[in-house]
């Protein structure tokens, strides 16, 4: 069974000494179903030297008087959430994960263990995240998302105390609030770090978008708007990039939608080397933030101060510089690669990139050649008829003639061969093996997304409402290595501080979880030369101003 | 009044007027108007040109006719002054909304283009972007050598001969060439985008087009805040019936006592909506989605159909529920709806698009906007007429049109085809193409409302 597939039932192993605490079923049920209601009791296991701990650190919600990370707004014990009316076909489901578990774990797996509570790694990777519930958010709000660190970041270095600064920087950008009642707050801003720490601890959003920098407080929109005038415009924003698995539903065969799976995220990665390259060596720009969307793919934030003053047209033109496909759902061809020599960035992504990942990893991950149907899709992209013929010919050939090779390689090479060499040679067929390529792998941007100063992005370090997984920032030099599938979730993070407590200050409870490798990632490599040369440039500009002044006065 | 050089008025050579301040020249009002309906002409005619499709060497060649034809005067000498007197008039005209100021600004950045090119020598073209103030140094020779190889393969890509060390490029921010950037056109390195001697026109193109749009909005408030109540015996009519004599009207608001109520919409989606809009209302129904493009493309027609705001939510609402739940409904595609309607965000009404701008957009993967003559592949064109009723004989005459890229004729004989009446008037807005379809059912079928 492909392993990310497989889904196991995972019970949420809860803290003694506990309200009681609901074990919740698979999340592929639309609704979080208690499976069973466990009455955590002293007794169900020894305790281990790390648990002894005071009751009042440990991490899970507990009744308001005992509540540790928030003494100004206590949580409410998570209630009993009552039974929902389920359907039929729902209790069986149930019934059947329970059964696996039971038959992997045994039935004590069932109680609350400290060995169990502390080994789940392992299986982690395999597991599906249970469906994310607000208790947990808000928990996580409480003491994981790094506020400060997307403050400095949002701020750009107008925070210090330097008389370059902008004051109301911060306070004229948008953030918007999903909440879990479905209410979708637009246009909220805030003029402090713990101001905004404060709100989204409050309302608690399933999702926190970013929008650009206005000309004004965007909470005041309207009061400008009165005056007549349209003073109420995006000043700045990020240049952004959306990169969604579901548009690459015609090349990959494994998953389709909202699915992905360690076959097909190989395209992912392609995208981020593709993007990130162009973005540094064609473009200039060093300050790009590459953070997985919680799901099905990739955002890129490119953060130098002169992507964020593009205008729509300026960034319209980059996104088009990075389009390929011409196609649409009713022409034939998605790649036209028509001239007689590829852009230096066209070819650079394909010897550098493209072909690499196309015959090394999808042509057999994807099993792009392997059935009638599959390699008709191929040989229509090839107008040839001779060469088609020829190929077709080879392909329907019942017998193999090397069994020792993938018969995806096989039929690859044969097509290369005949199209790049050979007695086809001169007639120009050459670029059909580009075209294939390209259409099979090259990045495919949500162009409005980034044509537009006034998109909303979901800002980094989210939880997905549907995966629960964290939006985590991805390194570009080492995004081959990026598993989705091990992408820390709500419930993990949740679990790593009940293990050991909680020792005080929220840095450190970062550090003890396995998010804190991306927030050092994120602080590192990204935040800190942000503003380091947000500081320089503030300084430049400053001077320059001043000399300005000087020279005007001294007219 | 500022002609380029004025050495060059003496030269055979058609002077570029930058047109950075309005002339101090004497008018008649006779001339006031005509100049102004000649230059419309050229704008028009360019307009019908580029929806088309018409592809730069065709739309130079376009430009070149219709100047002689049109911007003549009499006397040579008078040349430049009708050119910039027209200019000036026009702006008047087309600085009153934003749609009027959308159009003139594309047509009048059109045309310099066009005129730029024609320029004959590169002296002229220099000294254009000397008139610019144009910054930029050319690359040293030493530089050159460095990335010699890459202008060369840029070159290839765009099917031009390889740059030899006697060529002249320049090194410009890659933000100052927005289209040299979106075609893949130039080298572009660390930010800077190497723009050979003959892609100058777009540096200059951008300035120009930056400079036209901030004058546009001044002319406009001068316009509201003065000229107009000044002139309201003398200019004000004659600038009113200039803009309106040649647009034709833009459909944003729904037609009067037009209603549509949504019981209705399969029933005329069959019977009038023009194949981009029908193709689209399908598309929804079968996948219960559309992108971003097919929601704006078909949202706003609808709008111009005479389907009302809360309607209009309860249709897409419909729809989309039953791909993406209500709840996703509301949070992400509600908005853009309540937009369409100006309700949300600026609170502008947004205007049907045009046959126009449909055709020139760029649908992407997934996307079922743009106008099907000139997107669909030429099988699932066929395929497509022939639903809608048209027959063999018209078809390949539809299809002859297409390959011609004429769109919209094709799209006007389809129209003909179905509804067995001519429409000479032509296509030019899915708007127009309802209404007039409309019409011609009404008066065919005087039962009203028999279904
Ligand atoms: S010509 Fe105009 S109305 Fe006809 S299909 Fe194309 S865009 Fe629509
Ligand atoms: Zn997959």
């Amino acid at each position: 069974m492909d392993p990310v597939h497989r889904r196991i039932a995972r019970a949420d192993i809860r803290l003694r000494g506990f309200p009681p605490i609901l074990l919740y079923a698979s999340p592929s049920s639309r609704h979080e179903i208690p499976l069973v209601q466990v009455v955590p009791s002293l007794s169900l296991s020894l305790p281990s030297p790390r648990r002894s701990r005071p009751f009042t650190h440990s991490l899970l919600p507990s009744p308001p008087s005992l509540s540790f990370f928030d003494s100004r707004r206590p949580l409410h014990a998570p209630q009993l959430l009552p039974l929902p009316k389920r359907p039929s076909n729902c209790l069986a489901e149930v019934k059947e994960t329970m059964t696996r578990e039971e038959c992997e774990n045994g039935p004590a797996d069932m109680l609350i263990d400290g060995n169990k509570a502390r080994a789940p790694r392992e299986k982690q990777g395999n597991s599906v995240p249970d469906k994310f519930n607000s208790n947990y958010l808000k928990f996580y709000y409480g003491k994981l998302f790094p506020f400060s660190d997307i403050f400095k970041w949002m701020s750009y270095g107008n925070d210090g105390k330097h008389p370059g600064c902008d004051q109301t920087y911060f306070g004229r950008r948008e953030f918007s609030f999903t909440l879990d009642n479905d209410i979708y707050l637009r246009f909220q801003s805030f003029t402090s770090a713990a101001e905004l720490e404060s709100s989204i601890q409050e309302k608690c959003p399933f999702k926190i978008d970013i929008g650009p920098v206005y000309s004004v407080d965007p909470a005041k929109r309207h009061a400008y708007a009165q005056s007549g005038d349209n003073v109420f415009t995006p000043v700045e924003r990020e240049l952004i990039f959306d990169i969604d698995m579901s548009d690459y539903d015609d090349v990959r065969y494994c998953c389709s939608g909202a699915d992905v799976c360690l076959e097909c995220w190989p395209l992912m990665t392609v995208a981020i080397k593709v993007i990130d390259t162009a973005l540094r060596d064609d473009f200039g720009f060093n300050h790009i933030l590459w953070v997985y969307s919680g799901r099905r793919g990739v955002h890129c934030w490119v953060c130098d101060r002169k992507a964020r003053r593009l205008s729509n047209e300026q960034r319209a033109s980059i996104a088009d510089y990075f389009r390929v496909y011409k196609g649409n759902e009713n022409s034939d061809k998605k790649v036209s690669l028509t001239s007689p020599a590829l852009h230096p960035f066209l070819a650079r992504s394909y010897t550098e990139v493209l072909e690499g990942i196309f015959e090394e990893k999808l042509l057999l991950s994807q099993n792009i050649l392997a059935t009638e149907e599959r390699y008709e899709k191929i040989l229509d992209m090839i107008p040839d008829e001779s060469v088609t013929a020829e190929l077709r010919g080879k392909w329907q050939e019942k017998r193999q003639s090397s069994i020792s090779n993938d018969i995806n390689v096989v039929r690859w090479e044969q097509l290369k061969q005949l199209l790049q060499s050979g007695k086809h040679k001169g007639k120009g067929l050459r670029r059909y093996v580009e075209e294939i390529v390209f259409s099979f792998t090259y990045p495919r941007l949500d162009m409005e997304v980034s044509k537009h100063m006034n998109h909303l992005l979901k800002a980094p370090f989210c939880v997905h409402p549907k995966t629960g997984r964290v939006c985590v920032p991805i390194d570009p030099n080492s995004c081959e290595e990026f598993d989705p599938t091990a992408v820390p979730t709500l419930s993990m993070l949740l679990e790593e501080l009940n293990q050991g407590g909680v020792r005080g200050d929220v840095g450190d409870d970062l550090d003890r979880t396995s998010l804190g490798k991306s927030i050092r990632y994120f602080r590192s490599s990204f935040l800190q030369p942000l503003l380091k040369s947000c500081k320089e440039e503030m300084e430049s500009s400053y001077n320059a101003k001043l000399q300005q002044m000087k020279n005007s006065l001294s007219w | 009044m500022q002609p380029l050089r004025s050495h060059h008025q003496n030269d055979a050579i058609p002077a570029l007027p930058l047109y950075r301040s309005a002339p101090p020249l004497e008018v008649r009002l006779e001339d006031f108007e005509l100049y102004a309906i000649d230059r419309l002409r050229v704008l028009k005619a360019m307009s019908d040109g580029l929806s088309r499709g018409k592809n730069p060497e065709e739309m130079e060649k376009l430009v070149k006719g219709l100047l002689r034809a049109n911007m003549r005067h009499p006397q040579a000498s008078e040349d430049v002054n009708k050119d910039i007197i027209s200019h000036f008039v026009l702006r008047l005209v087309y600085c009153r909304t934003e749609d009027l100021r959308k159009w003139f600004l594309s047509m009048e950045t059109a045309l310099f283009r066009y005129r730029f090119l024609l320029l004959t020598s590169n002296d002229h073209r220099r000294a254009v972007m000397a008139e610019f103030n144009l910054p930029y140094k050319a690359v040293s020779n030493a530089e050159y050598e460095g990335v010699k190889d890459k202008l060369g393969q840029v070159a290839r890509s765009i099917g031009q001969p390889p740059p030899t060390a006697n060529d002249i490029f320049y090194k410009v921010p890659f933000e100052e060439v927005p289209e040299l950037v979106a075609n893949r056109k130039v080298y572009i390195h660390k930010g800077y985008a190497y723009v050979a001697m003959n892609q100058v026109v777009s540096l200059v193109v951008t300035q120009f087009r930056s400079h036209l749009s901030k004058a546009l909005i001044l002319t406009n408030r001068k316009w509201t805040s003065t000229i107009r109540e000044q002139e309201k015996d003398r200019l004000t009519p004659i600038v009113e019936a200039l803009s309106t004599s040649y647009l034709g009207p833009d459909y944003s608001q729904p037609r009067e006592s037009a209603e549509i109520s949504i019981k209705d919409l399969d029933q005329i989606a069959k019977s009038s909506f023009p194949l981009c809009m029908r193709h689209l209302f399908e598309k929804l129904r079968e996948d219960h989605h559309l992108k971003h493009g097919g929601r704006m493309q078909l949202g706003l027609f609808l709008k111009g159909v005479g389907l009302k705001l809360d309607d209009a939510l309860a249709f897409w609402r419909a729809e989309f529920s039953q791909k993406v739940g209500a709840e996703r409904f509301e949070k992400e595609y509600a908005y853009g709806i309540r937009h369409n309607y100006g309700k949300e965000g600026k609170r502008t009404d947004y205007t049907p698009f045009s046959c126009q701008k449909i055709i020139s957009s760029t649908p992407g993967v997934g996307d079922n906007h743009g106008c099907p003559f000139r997107h669909f592949s030429e099988e699932n064109l066929r395929a497509a007429l022939s639903r809608m009723g048209v027959g063999t004989r018209a078809m390949e005459d539809v299809m002859d049109k297409v390959r011609n890229r004429h769109y919209q004729i094709a799209c006007t004989l389809t129209f003909e085809a179905v509804h067995s009446s001519t429409c000479d008037a032509g296509i030019n807005h899915p708007n127009q193409y309802f209404i007039d379809s409309q019409k011609i059912l009404q008066s065919k079928n005087q039962s009203p409302g028999g279904s």
